[in-house]
């Protein structure tokens, strides 16, 4: 696919508040990217006119039940037969913040089996308590499985932040270890919290900064083609954008984010 | 017929419950002797339903695809009809 013909949908409901600034790491990549309301997108039925698609950040309907529940809902509902079909041809994906919550609510993450029909994982409430709004560093885990880090080295540290009140990926008790091992089996952890050094931060807080399970902080599906993590990549995709850039002497023109749209936009190109 | 739900959706044993143990806290700074706090969440939902198994079955459905996360959530509800 040529990079002008490539179409990213950055889907929004109230409450989204990241749009825009995902839109301009698209946009400095030299692909289209259209901010579209689930609304719109349901009255016009044109997710499949789209490369890629992605739920970015923010506080969707006040996060109402839960963090991303009902925008997850409203999408299944509304845009079922489009949304399986759209996965099912491996389009890619992207969760961020809001967003990977909205994956894990529709059943999207870790999916297993593919789609399920009740989640298998949570976002919980962090712990400690409150919204924490920080930079962190991440350990890029995959062996080659998720296509938006393709272009990361395994073992790599990212810094990115992070700014939510309900962070803390679980699976269900009975059920931790088996699904983590499945994780691992089909290459489906991507980011682990960890400090500067690459040390895993063993849920000590503030370097794991919600008390994620395994200091888990981004997964993929099993083909790789959905992925959703808690930090920003869009926010950690200039260089002007880390906080201490000035401690540096000179400024980078960009930092570690935006590896992960360059990796999708690779990923879409290559495709025939 | 119409029909009042009331249902509390909790956490499962066994995970944290941050926002509980921080009510604790300030309750114990209230020099109340708290043992420990846990937090749900209640709903009440009225609706249409043609009998009270339809109207218990619809409440079910309502818990599992929206209310509760089957990872972290139990949920139980008590419905009566009304006027």
């Amino acid at each position: 696919m040529k990079k002008k013909e490539i179409r990213v949908c950055i889907m929004r409901v109230g409450g989204t508040n990241c749009d825009a600034e995902t839109k301009r790491a698209f946009d400095d990549l030299g692909v289209k990217a259209e901010i579209v309301h689930l609304n719109e997108m349901v009255k016009k039925g044109n997710l499949l006119d789209y490369s890629a698609l992605v739920f970015p950040g923010g506080f969707s309907y006040g996060d109402y039940v839960r963090a991303g529940a009902i925008w997850a809902k409203g999408t299944l509902t509304n845009l079922r037969y489009d949304l399986r079909r759209f996965v099912e041809e491996g389009r890619p994906v992207l969760g961020i913040c809001n967003g990977f919550q909205v994956l894990v609510e529709a059943g999207l993450l870790p999916g297993f089996e593919g789609i399920s029909e009740y989640p298998e994982a949570a976002l919980a409430t962090n712990v400690p308590i409150g919204y924490h709004c920080n930079w962190v560093y991440v350990k890029h885990e995959s062996s080659g499985q998720c296509l938006f880090t393709k272009e990361i080295q395994k073992g790599k540290v990212l810094r990115m932040p992070v700014a939510h009140a309900e962070g803390r990926f679980l699976f269900p008790k009975e059920k931790e270890n088996d699904y983590l091992k499945r994780l691992y089996d089909n290459d489906q952890l991507v980011f682990r919290y960890c400090d500067e050094n690459s040390e895993y931060a063993n849920g000590a807080y503030p370097i794991n900064p919600n008390g994620a399970f395994h200091d888990i902080a981004g997964i993929c599906d099993p083909t790789g083609t959905i992925f959703g993590l808690m930090p920003h990549p869009e926010r950690a995709y200039y260089g002007w954008q880390l906080p201490d850039w000035t401690k540096g002497g000179r400024m980078p023109k960009y930092c570690d984010g935006k590896s992960v749209f360059e990796s999708m936009v690779e990923y879409l190109r290559k495709k025939s | 017929m119409m029909y009042r739900a009331k249902i509390e959706v909790s956490l499962k044993s066994g995970h944290s419950d941050p926002e509980g143990e921080m009510t604790g806290q300030s309750l114990r700074e209230l020099k109340y002797s708290v043992k420990s706090v846990s937090v749900s969440k209640v709903y009440e939902v009225y609706f249409e339903a043609d009998s009270r198994q339809e109207a218990e079955k619809q409440v079910d459905e309502m818990c599992r695809r929206l209310l509760a996360n089957p990872t972290k959530d139990d949920y139980r509800f008590e419905i009566e009809e009304v006027k």
